[in-house]
């Protein structure tokens, strides 16, 4: 393989080389230190004069002295069964102390898009266990639902009580997961593997680790790598893959230092303008299809910086995911876990997965009069802070009373607590019957019979 | 065929100089803008769109992974066209028109590049019925015949740039589309299909003003906000707040004869979702799949940004071709802000002077001729048709004083508001009642008094002054308590909470809630109304507000929503509504 030795320029992750011969757009690239040390990139731009090529780790030692060998191919992921059970790095190399993998394919990381015609519609129902999640915000197989959370929250333990709980009620079929540190503190890697370790996941777990202090740059490809992980184990190897890729923000800051390191235009706040593009390169690598047996269903999460949901990262994720748990930090300073907000979250793909056959012919109208009342009751706290109490007409009141009732009983719940959604719709029902039956105008009549513990109890009586 | 920009021996072959993303740059090559053109060994698709000096910078619709310098680019000539004809309808495109299903039967689940495929199927046979007979003269526009396509009716007209003439020959019988059906006296022969270059509008006798309004089955925009047939609106609103089941809703109920639903940079799961939906479901008119009118363009986000650009043109056009016949068409394009974002991503790969929050300067002037191809005409051939065109908005951070939305609220006449506060306590639509307007209230008011109810236009103004007095009243209520209002504004209070829970919220997940005929807005509309009346007037008779808010029978009135057969059910409240009344102002 021809080496070039004629770098002319490096700007932060940027390597541009000069008087190639035709060279790939995409192509992967080895650059080649003084001391033998390789560093891999890709080409960014390529023209006869210059090629430009983003380098994945840090550009320290790499000099115009350097070499820069063109592979000729993209770049390409290993892939095998015997990933499962095996920690690997940021750039998809084993740092468990393991052998190498032995590859079955070598897939390209990019992933193609699903033909939307191809995909299959998620409808199975993902029981996590969490109330606010499996009442109020369903999750399906399939769905790429994100976490909104900020620094300081448990968004780390909300992921892992997911990951240890979730399951298909009925189904025994093979799942595994696979997880994706980008930039996250050793602690918090640690803090993951010891759970997957302590309920014994990891056997079923594949699990990439960029860390903190790990090259800034790498985590544009470990997300990449990690689902084209879980493409094949879903889609070659018919396993339900649940894909949690922490932390987003991370990944969007290494996506900005890329932009400004290519003098690009920036968008709002010095993203790049194609972020969303970007972005959705990731999430939509979740799904379903058709005739084929597996699914992908992504968890990312993501620190909202200044808990500002506006900001970019949030922003587009949510316009692109199919909904969002979002973690507050008022919940969490009252001592809720998991502190989860249902006003703002949302799960899009919930109705394929809830009702009659699935769930319970209630579900979709319980949750929606849960959230009718704890937003009327939430707005109440207001009011109340204003002119007291006593100001409140007697509706009020009980809608205020609900607003409390349904974070205590509802929201708050325990680490290891793992209610079947049984459990969860009873426990709404509970709560809603405090409320006069004619305030349930979400409900019909008929449901109301058939579910309410006062009616249905005073029509047994009769 | 007809639209051919130049002649075949034009075409040149030239050669790659730089890849970048979808924007290459060639040199040695012949070429104009807009020309199609071939890319790399692999002969990707692209558009030209810049021409300097001796480079051609080009758009392609494809994955650029893995070109290199050096490769050759080869000028097609033609620009960028859709087929025309038998076999759209029930179809699901890409931005550029190639079926989606004929591509995962080529090339598997993943979108592979590379691979074309014809828009329509030119093997299949339809049977052409003629209209004209040898000797009759027929301009361009002119049906010639017709093809029973789905339970819809094909038109088959003379391409609108092709010369008048007087017809020779016409045929009838099965026919491919490229089978030559029917000749004109200067020797030209035609078959089924036409083609149509995207960018160019087709052309129309006139232009009209719409008067009679898109039902849409939702009673917020029927009632509050109508869309005219040949309108245009814009649904803007921050991610989850219903821009996407809004357009679903219409493109399901509303009583259009063709739907075209782009899915512009959007999400795959989405457009599974209409495919897998529509054909169970029937339209309420003809009681026919609704897949039956329908075309779909999709082309989610993380398929090639230059076809996304490319896929709002695609859709209109084919809109327009339904338009021609006849029909009229709806046309809902989710999300025009990601067409945007293509441009702009395009426009920044050009190295172009940025305008506002870097979208290209022409940003406005692309909109504005987008939302243009929209209206009521008197087609060609003398028929009406229409195209309304209601586009999504997704605004960053759901700030609606952003490019995007600011130049599309210039250009369009309805304007529906999505609200993040209403979305977010499960008030749908979340449309703003206060924020929203329609455009189109006076052109409608006739259809109403005709079609609907004499009092309609009054009742209608009714329920917007009691939401616009509820918001001031809001305000005091914020700072004092609802108690300390006077007596007769507690019951524009109540009266305003009926108006907002029963008759503007709809679920568009309840089997029945989900379409609502107007029939039926009107008699909910008018028994909140009656509650209203009973209540000032029982209030002016010395009844208290907690009285008049216990009166048990109006509690049943939201059930109303999920009952298909209401009328029993309505008239029981109304009447009960009447005798509680009258017992409360006898004990006054
Ligand atoms: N009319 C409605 N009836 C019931 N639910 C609705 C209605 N409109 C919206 N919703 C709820 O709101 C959710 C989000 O709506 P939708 O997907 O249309 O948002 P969007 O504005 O298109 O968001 P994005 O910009 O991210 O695509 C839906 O999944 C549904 O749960
Ligand atoms: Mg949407």
């Amino acid at each position: 393989m021809k080496e070039y030795r004629t770098i002319n320029k490096i700007a932060g992750p940027l390597v541009f080389v000069e008087k190639t011969e035709p060279i790939a757009y995409q192509e992967l690239v080895n650059v080649v230190l003084a001391d033998g040390t390789i560093k891999r990139g890709q080409v960014l731009d390529t023209s006869d004069e210059l090629v430009v090529v983003q380098i994945f780790e840090t550009t320290t030692g790499i000099g115009k002295d350097s070499g820069v060998r063109f592979t000729g191919e993209t770049i390409k992921m290993p892939v095998g069964k015997e990933m499962l059970g095996r920690i690997l790095s940021g750039g998809g190399k084993p740092i468990d102390g393991g052998p190498e993998i032995v590859p079955e394919k070598r897939l390209d990381i990019t992933g193609a898009a699903i033909n939307p015609y191809a995909r299959g519609m998620p409808a199975d129902f993902i029981q996590t266990g969490i109330s606010t999640i499996d009442g109020t915000n369903t999750l399906v197989r399939g769905q790429k639902l994100p976490i909104f959370s900020a620094a300081g929250l448990p968004h780390n333990n909300v992921a892992l009580q997911i990951a240890r709980q979730a399951k298909v009620p009925g189904s025994t079929e093979n799942f595994a997961v696979v997880f994706a540190a980008m930039g996250i503190t050793k602690e918090e890697a640690n803090y993951f593997m010891a759970d997957f370790e302590r309920t014994g996941a990891l056997e079923r777990a594949v699990v990439f680790l960029n860390l903190a202090d790990d090259p800034a740059v790498e985590r544009i490809i470990t997300p990449r790598l990690a689902l084209t992980t879980a493409e094949y184990l879903a889609f070659e190897l018919g396993m339900h893959v649940l894909v949690i890729l922490t932390d987003m923000t991370n990944y969007c800051e290494a996506l900005r230092q890329i932009g400004a390191a290519r003098e690009e235009v920036p968008g709002r706040r010095g993203y790049p303008g194609y972020m969303y593009t970007d972005l959705a390169s990731l999430y939509e690598r979740a799904g379903m299809i058709k005739g084929l047996k597996g699914s992908v269903t992504q968890i990312p999460i993501l620190t909202m910086p200044g808990d500002d949901i506006t900001h970019p990262i949030p922003d587009l994720t949510g316009y692109i995911t199919e909904g969002q748990i979002v973690v507050s930090r008022e919940l969490h300073r009252k001592g809720i876990y998991p502190p989860i907000n249902v006003l703002p979250s949302l799960s899009r793909l919930m109705n394929l997965g809830i009702g009659k056959g699935k769930t319970r012919e209630d579900h979709k109208k319980v949750s929606d009069q849960m959230y009718a009342g704890y937003a009327e009751g939430n707005d109440l706290r207001g009011l109340v802070a204003i002119v007291g109490k006593d100001a409140l007409s007697e509706r009020d009141r009980l809608l205020l009373e609900f607003a409390d009732l349904f974070e205590n009983r509802f929201v708050r719940q325990g680490y290891d607590e793992d209610r079947t959604i049984e459990d969860t719709l009873n426990i709404g029902w509970d709560i809603l019957s405090t409320l006069p039956v004619e305030q349930l105008t979400r409900i019909d009549r008929e449901l109301i019979n058939k579910y309410h513990p006062k009616i249905k109890a005073g029509a047994k009586k009769e | 065929m007809e639209v051919k920009g130049k002649q075949a021996q034009e075409q040149k072959q030239g050669v790659l100089k730089r890849i970048a993303g979808p924007v290459v740059t060639a040199v040695n090559l012949d070429a104009h803008m807009y020309d199609v053109v071939k890319v790399g060994k692999e002969q990707l698709m692209g558009e030209v769109i810049k021409i300097q000096g001796d480079n051609v910078i080009i758009q392609v619709y494809e994955d650029t992974t893995g070109i290199r310098p050096g490769e050759p680019v080869t000028n097609t000539g033609l620009s960028l066209s859709v087929e025309l004809g038998p076999g759209l309808l029930t179809s699901i495109y890409d931005g550029i028109q190639r079926p989606l299903e004929v591509l995962v039967n080529k090339m598997g689940n993943f979108i592979q590049r590379g691979v074309t495929a014809p828009g329509l199927s030119h093997d299949k046979k339809w049977t052409f019925k003629p209209l004209v007979k040898a000797g009759d003269k027929v301009e361009p526009g002119a049906i010639l015949g017709e093809v029973q396509e789905t339970n819809i009716v094909h038109k088959i007209m003379l391409p609108p740039n092709a010369k008048a003439g007087v017809v020779k020959t016409i045929k009838s019988g099965d026919f491919t589309i490229d089978e030559i059906i029917y000749v004109l006296d200067d020797g030209r022969e035609y078959p089924m299909i036409q083609r149509w270059p995207v960018r160019v509008p087709r052309p129309v006798r006139e232009k009209k003003n719409p008067t009679i309004p898109l039902i849409t089955g939702q009673r917020i925009l029927d009632g509050l906000f109508p869309i005219a047939k040949g309108g245009t609106a814009a649904i803007p609103g921050p991610f989850g707040s219903g821009k996407t089941v809004t357009q679903q809703q219409l493109a399901k109920w509303s009583d259009a004869e063709i739907v075209v639903y782009i899915g512009c940079g959007e999400r795959g799961n989405e457009m599974t979702e209409v495919l897998t939906e529509f054909p169970s479901l029937e339209d309420p008119k003809s009681g026919k799949p609704l897949m039956e009118r329908t075309v779909l363009i999709a082309n989610t986000s993380n398929m090639p940004v230059a076809a996304r650009e490319a896929s709002v043109y695609t859709g209109i056009t084919i809109a327009e071709y339904f338009r021609d016949m006849g029909y009229d068409v709806s046309l809902m394009a989710d999300s025009t802000s990601r067409w945007a974002e293509a441009m702009r991503e395009i426009s920044s790969r050009l190295e172009e002077m940025p305008g506002e929050e870097g979208y290209p300067a022409y940003l406005a002037a692309r909109l504005s001729e987008f939302y243009e191809r929209a209206g009521l005409v008197e087609t060609l051939n003398g028929k009406s048709g229409s195209v309304s065109v209601i586009g999504a908005v997704s605004p960053p951070g759901g700030d609606f004083s952003e490019p995007v939305t600011q130049n599309t609220l210039r250009i369009v006449k309805v304007f529906w508001a999505l609200d993040a506060k209403l979305s977010q306590r499960r008030h749908f639509p979340a449309i703003n009642w206060l924020n929203s307007y329609s455009l189109y209230l006076d052109a409608l008011h006739d259809y109403y008094d005709r079609e609907v109810a004499p009092d309609w236009n009054k009742t209608r103004s009714w329920a917007m002054e009691v939401l616009q007095k509820e918001a001031e009243l809001q305000e005091i209520v914020q700072l004092v308590g609802s108690d300390a209002l006077p007596e007769s504004e507690q019951v524009t209070i109540e009266v305003a909470r009926m108006i907002r829970e029963i008759f503007l919220q709809q679920n568009a997940y309840d089997a029945v809630d989900t379409f609502c005929d107007m029939k039926k807005q009107y008699d909910m509309m008018k028994a909140i109304k009656l509650f209203a009346d009973y209540a000032y007037a029982a209030q002016l008779a010395g009844v208290s507000p907690a009285q008049i808010l216990s009166v048990k029978s109006k509690n049943e009135l939201p059930q109303i929503k999920f009952i298909k057969d209401y009328k029993p059910e309505l008239a029981k409240i109304e009447k009960d509504m009447d005798a509680e009344f009258n017992t409360l102002r006898s004990a006054a």
